[in-house]
């Protein structure tokens, strides 16, 4: 027989009239292989049906099922069990607007950061669908889709204390989200654009470059890297700008 | 209840929903996409590999070009496809993949010089020319005569998903997650929208519009073992099929992947295969080879998952404590190569087996993954039946997959459909106006929130969905699964019979107040149950094998008989589904013959017919 575990799963249920945010006790027996994802769903479909999580890949590709396990920010689905205590305490993440239980709202705030950061790239360049494609190095490529790897599971949002203080701060995912732009070629924005949307308190002058948003991230992007090439960059252009004031 | 008003309703946020509405938003037409999860999360981002267009820039791609590529995809289909509606997506493929190029997808690129690449776990060496250098490359695929797969690393989904939803944003669509439509607004001859259900409150809306797009993705989720996410779950055909004169094309084709690992059915990509991976037996021999001496391992799914079957059966399979499997080796291929090309595929073995697939074999073995089914358009994406309704991506039966679909040849579609479809759509809202009728939409309404007013009050029964819904995968992996018989498939649509009947009297355990999950897999229960009667009604009767529809029983392809596509139906009050059958294509630029693969029997159609309707169309 596998071990028992104690699940302390955050319930609330702003629908519900009757509901009050506590925490509730599930047992459940374990099994082998078995994860989160898997636990959540027997816990759904044999003990509480009215319990409210999200999962969609299960795969650790989509990023929909980040949460607070044990305290610390992470994905469900690619949670092992047995890497666990017994007990084990399920929360939703922070920053994020509460849908219920563990379920929080992560897609206004992601849809609002591509507005913010004007996520698309920037060109005055008409496709010529009679044209080969432009051309480009392949490593800068590869450098690109490295930046781009991003799933918005929020798990970076959740771990920053500066957005836990400042709701306006637009995180990590965001700030990783500009770099990716400034490294295309094909974007045609300037660094006093950039500037315009990240130099300021809100952006990168706002990170107190602590690392947690790194240590979290499940698809361990190099944020610190990206906060450092920014606040460089944007320390430069906010100079030039100075001088030419 | 709230009413949105759009010229275009999207159904679905994935790359086809998002490709269909950017189109119609160039145009000038003010677009709503609807979407169960943020965009991005939609299973589009789950694919790994790539997608393919003949742009014939890399060395081992040389040659390439639109007549082989849509020969492929007609031998792929095992002559089951439309052959206009693939020659029309092998024609626009290459202008698509630059337009996402121009988009902002990082494309891996040509790099000049000498290179070494695997096949069938041996080295060779391959030159590409300097004059090609930074244009788009591409990577092997099953099926496929060149090497045409354009990717980015193994994230190519991902990558092109998030480009298209940043052309969303640029444009100003509306892109509303936690919504998803329950049915269809309609009257029988126009469809005018869908209510649709918010999964942050749990409150019915209505959409209202002109034209609409169900751009659901795949149904996987019917079955227990599947590739596919959570929310692939048939949303969109149960709806379309509730209609009533919405027909479902070809139910039967339901696709198999040879590489979902064990025990959790998560895909590791047929890149690995494309890039030299090999299959290995209980013996960690290389067996594809003895069954398909010419493409190995790089025969396209359905031939591959049914070898595999048929090598387990063999007693050749490995015994574990999740049943039987195979081993997946791509330990040669070097740290370099799985920890940059593959390196979901890396990430996946770690986080999901514990296994480093650097020193560790892979257990794996075939499970549901793509699902041909949908429902029926013609070639300009219009769904049979109701005006004002469309569809497109792996939703949709466009058909240009026929009997079983190429790997790559999925997300390209996607994309490719969407441009076309779209274009169409826009065509469309340009030539019409609409009144809606509000007694239809009031009905329809007041139905749907009927419908959860029963489930939570228990009226109709006290039924347990989640115990249905085990019931229904189950049945589906016994009897309409790799290889299929008269015997399981009769059984099998005898225990579907019953929990028809149950899925009519679900009572709900819980509340169901708000984002609540059981709400939403009541909803559609019947309707899958409905799905799963389609795909094992309509594999019983066509009595022959073709692409994934595999009949024991009858091993030939008989294109005599069956040279069709079959449109199965569910009009009101049915217990049954109605049953109907199509040309599979108006013409041939390819008369039927053998695939080059895969072997088996072929029944021949009547040579004269088969001249009667043979074109000639080249480049
Ligand atoms: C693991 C995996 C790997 C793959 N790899 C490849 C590959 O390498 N190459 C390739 O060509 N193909 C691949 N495929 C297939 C390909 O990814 C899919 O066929 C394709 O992405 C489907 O795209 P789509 O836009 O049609 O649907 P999806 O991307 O599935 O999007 C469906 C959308 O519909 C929404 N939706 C569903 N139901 C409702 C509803 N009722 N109301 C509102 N919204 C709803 C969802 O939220 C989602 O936004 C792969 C598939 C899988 C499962
Ligand atoms: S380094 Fe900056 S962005 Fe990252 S957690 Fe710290 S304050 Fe937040
Ligand atoms: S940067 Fe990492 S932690 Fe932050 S949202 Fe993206 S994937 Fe998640
Ligand atoms: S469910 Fe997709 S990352 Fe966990």
């Amino acid at each position: 027989m596998g071990r028992l575990l104690q699940f302390e799963i955050f319930r609330y249920n702003p629908e519900d009239k009757d509901s009050a945010p506590h925490m509730q006790t599930f047992v459940l027996e374990e099994t082998t292989n078995m994860t989160l994802f898997i636990a959540l769903n027997r816990l759904r479909e044999e003990q509480d049906p009215g319990l409210i999580f999200d999962f969609c890949c299960r795969a650790g590709i989509c990023g929909a099922c980040a949460m607070v396990i044990n305290g610390r920010p992470g994905l469900a689905c690619q949670t092992k069990t047995k890497d666990l205590p017994e007990t084990i305490t399920l929360m939703p993440l922070p920053v994020f607007k509460l849908i219920g239980d563990l379920s929080v709202d992560t897609g206004i705030w992601f849809r609002e950061m591509y507005q913010k950061t004007e996520s698309w790239i920037h060109t005055t360049k008409e496709f010529d669908p009679a044209k080969e494609e432009e051309r480009m190095d392949n490593a800068v490529a590869e450098e690109i889709y490295e930046l781009e790897r991003c799933i918005e599971c929020g798990c970076c949002i959740s771990a920053c204390g500066t957005a836990r203080l400042r709701d306006d701060f637009m995180g990590a995912a965001a700030l990783n989200r500009i770099a990716r732009f400034v490294i295309d070629p094909r974007d045609q924005r300037t660094d006093n654009q950039y500037f315009d949307i990240i130099g300021n308190d809100y952006g990168i002058f706002g990170c107190m470059g602590l690392l947690a948003c790194e240590d979290v991230c499940p698809k361990k992007l190099p944020l610190q890297n990206q906060l450092g090439f920014l606040r460089r960059k944007m320390g430069i252009t906010a100079i030039k700008q100075f001088i030419r004031k | 209840m709230q009413t949105y008003y759009s010229d275009l309703l999207v159904i679905g946020a994935g790359l086809a929903g998002e490709r269909v509405a950017v189109e119609s938003a160039l145009a000038g037409f003010n677009v709503i996409c609807l979407s169960i999860v943020p965009a991005r999360r939609s299973h589009s981002s789950a694919a790994q590999g790539g997608m393919q267009a003949a742009l014939g820039n890399c060395a081992m791609g040389e040659g390439d070009n639109v007549d082989v590529h849509f020969m492929d995809t007609v031998k792929g289909s095992d002559w089951g496809c439309d052959q206009e509606v693939a020659r029309l997506f092998a024609d626009a493929a290459p202008i698509e993949m630059r337009r996402l190029a121009h988009w902002g997808v990082p494309w891996n690129r040509v790099v000049p010089g000498t290179s070494s690449y695997f096949k069938g776990g041996e080295k060779f060496e391959k030159f590409e020319k300097p004059e090609k250098e930074g244009l788009i490359t591409a990577r092997s695929f099953g099926g496929t005569a060149k090497w045409r797969t354009c990717y980015t690393s193994d994230g190519t989904g991902h990558a092109v998903m998030c480009t298209m939803d940043n052309k969303c944003a640029e444009l100003g669509i509306s892109v509303l997650d936690r919504k998803e439509a329950i049915s269809l607004i309609h009257d029988g001859q126009q469809c005018m929208g869908a209510i649709v259900r918010c999964l942050r409150t749990g409150k019915l809306e209505t959409y209202l519009a002109k034209a609409t797009a169900i751009c659901t993705g795949g149904f996987g989720r019917i079955y227990k073992a599947t590739t596919n996410a959570v929310i692939c779950d048939g949303g969109g055909h149960v709806i379309a099929q509730d209609t009533g004169v919405v027909p479902i094309g070809n139910p039967e084709a339901i696709q198999f992947h040879p590489t979902g690992i064990v025990p959790t059915d998560i895909l590791v990509t047929e890149g690995c295969r494309g890039d030299g991976g090999t299959l290995l037996d209980v013996n960690e021999e290389r067996f594809m080879h003895i069954y398909e001496p010419e493409k190995a391992e790089l025969a396209s799914r359905d031939v591959v998952s049914r070898r595999m079957t048929e090598h387990m059966r063999a007693g050749k399979g490995v015994q574990s404590a999740y049943g039987e499997h195979l081993w997946l080796d791509i330990r040669h291929l070097g740290d370099k190569h799985i920890s940059t090309k593959l390196r979901e595929v890396d990430e996946i073995c770690q986080n999901f087996l514990g296994v480093d697939a650097r020193t560790q074999l892979i257990p794996v073995r075939p499970t549901q993954h793509y699902t041909m089914a949908g429902v029926r358009t013609d070639k300009n994406g219009a769904a049979y039946g109701l005006k004002g309704l469309f569809s497109a991506g792996e939703a949709a039966c466009w058909d240009m997959h026929g009997f079983n679909r190429l790997g790559g040849n999925s997300l390209a579609e996607t994309v490719v459909a969407g441009g076309i479809i779209g274009v169409k759509i826009v065509e469309f809202l340009k030539g019409t106006e609409t009144s809606f009728n509000t007694g239809v939409i009031n009905a329809e309404a007041k139905r749907q929130q009927e419908r959860i007013d029963n489930l939570i009050s228990g009226r109709l029964g006290r039924e347990n969905v989640y115990k249905v819904r085990a019931e229904m995968q189950e049945a589906l992996m016994q009897g309409c699964f790799v290889f299929r018989n008269e015997k399981d498939l009769g059984t099998c649509v005898e225990v579907l019979q019953g929990l028809l009947e149950r899925s009519a009297r679900i009572g709900l355990v819980s509340k169901g107040l708000g984002a609540n999950h059981e709400v939403a897999a009541a909803l559609k229960i019947q309707g899958q149950v409905r799905l799963a009667m389609c795909i094992a009604q309509a594999a019983l009767v066509r009595r022959e094998s073709r692409g994934s529809h595999n009949r024991e029983d009858f091993p030939a392809r008989d294109d005599k008989n069956w040279l069709n596509r079959t449109l199965a139906y569910w009009p009101e009050g049915r217990t049954m589904p109605e049953l109907k059958y199509e040309e599979a294509t108006p013409h041939f630029e390819i008369p039927p013959g053998e695939r080059g693969y895969g072997g088996g029997k072929i029944i021949h159609a009547d040579q004269k017919e088969i001249e009667a309707k043979t074109i000639t169309k080249s480049k």
